[in-house]
């Protein structure tokens, strides 16, 4: 399944790219993000906990940064293992562009998510609906960190 | 007698369960039992880089926590094996009881944690960690025949490539024909879902170093075969299997499976009781699924519309691994059927068995032929569409006659007796076939587009005669045994090696006894589903508990009336020969001499007057029966249909079924196994389906999105019978419980198909729910606005 949006952003695009590889920024953007530890340069572990459908989980994981192009962009990846409810992996990848006033910023996405085991046997039907929520609300939250 | 072969006689065990006192797998507890869970894979093909279990060992409550290296038996082995077309052979890669290396479906079992209570197992073996590399899941059968490789070394991920019939023959009439029907369908994937999931306790005897398994088993001797000679390699008898009341099976309890036998091996390594019980999540990812194949076929008609000849080309579907008889149903159980009950005089199949990263595929309800009969009678009905006949005219034109029995089929079999116009003729007079045409209008009338769907069918039961099954490739044998005792005073205690799990064989064998001893039913008891307390038998599956458990029983009542006849003989101080015993009385020809069964049975325990120099006391027979041949229940079922063009809703409005059975036991239990039958074949036609996503996830693994079929999803059925006796078997019985799964499906697919031929369709995919319907029928309208 995948996903795509885009937002303006009022801001230059050094300011959004700093923000985006910040994991104060990402932690606090990222829905239901309790633990975000950078462990290498592009490398980071997370903790996040998650419902879908009928499910609410902890997902325990890794989240990768790759394709890093600053500051146009880059793909942010995630994988994670919520125990007995399954897995679920996702990746985003990232565009950032000048506005045509050269002040502003259009930040556009593409994600892609998957799921496995108990999630998908239970809520597969959940999934592009919760997959699509998750990412507006990431990029959202996103945004209004920006904004503070 | 009321009592007796031929009354509807209600079920004795009905009360039991009825007022929930059933005792099942799960009901049984032992003293000091720990409890099992089973991590499964939750990706659908990966290699296993590393299991860790160090921490889910330490967790509150966990006994033990077992990989596939901790384990030293072998796994589930192959019951049927064929040869391929080269002449090489099937190729049957290791099921490792725990995954090995490699994960190969969406539930493969990799780990078991054992704990003093299930939520102990299922937290602990969260911190069972496991690290895979993922490899492509290979879904659908043209991936599979496309180059995956899922076990090692296996050419073509192909388990088999078997053939059968005269291909030259058939091509020949396919080239010389005066048309060639052609239509490809697809079986769906099906989940068994039967009320009772599957369950094991399992138990070590130090002192005597052996096991008992109480599981969820329609063949309580086979399971322990497979487990003491081919698992674990131990004796025999080392091992009693019991199968409780069992909640259902419809062929997906016959197999052993990969959870039962490790907690009965792991039962020796933590010396307690071992239980585990599948939840329904778990039944939908391991039981093994039905169906799945896709069906090639094209049929020669001369200009007669006679058909001179079939060809069918199979791909199966059969997951994973290569379950038991998962060999035997798209091959043996299915080619054979081909010919229906239809005189064709060439016909040649071609089957290819391939591994997918899916749950592995075996015999479900019908088991092969539900698959040749929905072939057969979709293209039976097409070509009657393409030569402008009328679908029944079309069947009876092309029926083997009456006068044409014994009948070799070109596919191996051959149909002692049959009849089929005769059920024809009734399943139209059910259903008012001739006065169709003028509710079809009225239909139309409001809206709704009406229509009549065909089936004949002819299936093959009471498998199977050992000698035919051996020589096309089954491992085991096809008979059945049993036991009559009878006690002192009189009663009787029948015991059998078929399992009853919802077929009322209590019910329906303690008939049989009174019609031949002439005993009340309240004085018999079964006894079934424990190894060590009835003869070696073989189960029930295929139909086969009355046709072949059934006469067996019949046999050994035999041998005690003509035991019982010498000690009344004695007692009335006559020859034996001219002894004759009606009604439960034993008369002397041509006097009025008389005793009753009941003073023979007493004589035979207290023989204080009793010919003890040429008769053993007691009276007490075992038979074991091996048929001579299939039987061959055939019939008709006739479906109609209203749709509603708007949504592409099915309603089906009436059905009609006129089965011949040969003769009947209870009338009543038949009846109810083939609306059972019907039901489950309108699931498969309407609502069921087993989905895979392009990553081998199950997306249909829970009842939310798998659809079982509901009392409001059925009419009321129209159920009778023609009877021609099956003529190799004492009771002239064919078998019932298979024949509406196997009867239905194709009968409604052709009703819709009937309803919407005036809207330019042509084809319908199982199942047939609203949303295909409704497309099937936009894509129709599309092409004719072209």
């Amino acid at each position: 399944m995948e996903i795509k949006e885009s937002y303006d952003l009022p801001l230059p695009i050094e300011t959004v790219w700093q923000a985006l590889n910040d994991e104060g920024f990402l932690k606090n953007s990222i829905p239901g993000c309790e633990k975000l530890e950078r462990i290498s340069p592009n490398e980071l572990s997370a903790e996040v906990k998650l419902k879908i459908g009928p499910m609410s989980t902890r997902f325990k994981g890794k989240v990768n940064l790759s394709d890093l192009n600053p500051p146009n962009g880059y793909t942010i990846s995630g994988s994670g293992t919520g125990g007995i409810a399954g897995a679920a992996s996702g990746s985003a990848k990232v565009s950032l562009s000048k506005m045509e006033d050269g002040e502003g910023t259009i930040l556009s996405y593409q994600v892609k998510a998957e799921v496995k085991g108990k999630i998908a046997q239970l809520g597969s039907r959940l999934i592009h609906s919760t997959a699509k929520k998750l990412a507006k609300k990431f990029f959202s939250n996103f945004v209004q960190e920006l904004a503070k | 007698m009321s009592e007796g072969i031929g009354a509807s006689v209600k079920r004795k065990e009905d009360r039991k369960f009825l007022t929930g006192k059933g005792r099942y797998t799960d009901d049984i507890n032992r003293p000091g039992q720990v409890h099992a869970h089973f991590l499964r894979s939750d990706v659908a093909h990966a290699n296993i880089k590393s299991i860790n279990t160090k921490a889910a060992s330490a967790a509150a409550g966990v006994v033990a926590v077992y990989t596939g290296e901790d384990i030293d038996v072998g796994g589930p082995i192959c019951g049927w094996v064929v040869p391929n077309r080269d002449g090489s052979a099937t190729h049957e890669p290791p099921h490792p009881l725990l995954a090995k290396g490699k994960v190969r479906f969406v539930g493969d079992a990799v780990a078991v944690v054992i704990a003093e209570s299930l939520q102990q197992a299922k937290s602990a073996s969260e911190l069972v960690e496991v690290e895979y590399e993922e490899l492509p899941a290979v879904v659908d059968l043209e991936t599979a025949s496309a180059g995956a490789e899922i076990h090692e070394g296996m050419a073509e991920n192909r388990y088999f490539d078997w053939e059968l019939g005269d291909e030259e023959a058939t091509d020949k009439a396919l080239k010389s024909a005066s048309r060639v029907v052609k239509l490809t369908v697809r079986n769906n994937r099906l989940v068994p879902n039967p009320m009772e999931p599957r369950a094991a306790l399992a138990e070590y005897d130090d002192l005597n170093d052996s096991y008992t398994l109480y599981t969820t088993s329609q063949s309580p001797h086979l399971t322990r075969l497979v487990l003491a000679a081919f698992m674990f390699q131990i004796p025999e008898s080392k091992i009693r299997v019991v199968a409780p009341d069992v909640g259902g099976g419809f062929g997906a309890k016959i197999y052993v499976y990969v959870e039962e036998a490790v907690c009965t091996w792991a039962s020796k390594k933590i010396k307690r009781p071992i239980k585990w019980t599948a939840d329904r999540t778990q039944a939908f990812l391991t039981d093994a699924h039905g169906r799945d194949h896709i069906n090639n076929v094209q049929l020669a008609l001369d200009s007669n519309n006679k058909i001179i000849g079939l060809r069918v080309d199979t791909l199966a579907n059969l997951g994973g691994y290569l379950s038991a008889f998962a060999v035997a149903v798209p091959t043996y159980l299915h080619g054979t059927l081909l010919s229906g009950l239809y005189d064709i005089p060439a016909i040649y199949t071609n089957v290819k068995g391939y591994a997918t990263t899916t749950t592995p595929v075996d015999a479900y309800r019908g088991a092969g032929r539900p698959e040749a009969t929905y072939l057969l009678e979709r293209v039976i009905d097409q070509a009657a569409r393409e030569v402008g006949m009328d679908q029944a005219e079309f069947r009876r034109l092309n029926f083997i006659p009456k006068d044409a029995f014994p009948y070799q089929t070109a596919v191996a079999l051959q149909y002692d007796t049959g009849d089929y116009e005769p059920a024809l003729d009734k399943a139209m007079e059910m259903i008012d076939y001739k006065n169709f045409e003028s509710r079809r209008s009225e239909a139309s009338k409001r809206g709704k587009y009406r229509g009549i769907g065909v089936s004949s069918y002819i299936e093959a039961c009471g498998i199977a005669p050992s000698a035919v099954a051996g020589a096309l490739g089954g491992r085991v044998g096809g008979w059945e045994s049993a036991s009559v005792r009878v006690d002192p005073t009189g009663t009787i205690t029948v015991t059998t090696g078929a399992h009853s799990h919802g077929q009322g064989h209590a019910t329906t064998f303690a008939q049989i006894v009174t019609e031949k001893l002439g005993v009340p039913n309240s004085s018999v008891e079964l006894v079934h589903g424990d190894s060590d307390r009835s003869p070696f038998g073989m189960g029930t599956y295929g139909s086969r508990s009355l046709a072949v458990g059934g006469v067996a029983i019949s046999k050994a009542l035999d041998k005690v009336i003509e035991k019982s006849k010498k000690i009344a003989a004695h007692l009335m101080e006559a020859s034996a020969d001219d002894v004759e015993f009606k009604e439960g009385k034993f008369t002397v020809s041509g006097t009025d001499k008389e005793t009753a069964f009941g003073e023979v049975a007493l004589a035979a325990y207290v023989p204080h007057n009793y010919p003890l120099e040429t008769l053993e006391p007691g009276l007490e027979e075992t038979a074991f029966y091996d048929p001579m041949n299939f039987t061959y229940p055939a019939g008709t079922h006739i479906a109609e249909v209203e749709v509603d063009p708007t949504t592409g809703v099915v309603e089906i409005v009436d059905w009609a079924a006129c089965d011949d059975f040969g003769n009947l036991i209870n009338p009543m239990i038949v009846e109810g196994q083939v609306h059972g039958g019907i039901a489950q074949g309108i699931g498969q036609a309407l609502l069921e389906n087993a989905h895979y996503d392009e990553n081998g996830q199950l997306l249909t693994a829970s009842y939310m999105d798998y659809c079982m079929p509901r009392a409001d999803d059925l009419p009321s059925f129209k159920v009778e019978c023609t009877n021609t006796p099956c003529t190799h078997n004492d009771l002239g019985v064919k078998g019932c419980g298979e024949a509406g799964a196997i009867a239905s499906p194709p009968a409604l697919i052709n009703a819709i198909i009937n309803a919407l031929s005036p809207l330019g369709v042509s084809d319908m995919s199982m199942p047939a729910t609203p949303e295909t319907v409704w497309r099937a029928i936009q894509n129709a309208q599309a092409r004719a606005a072209e």
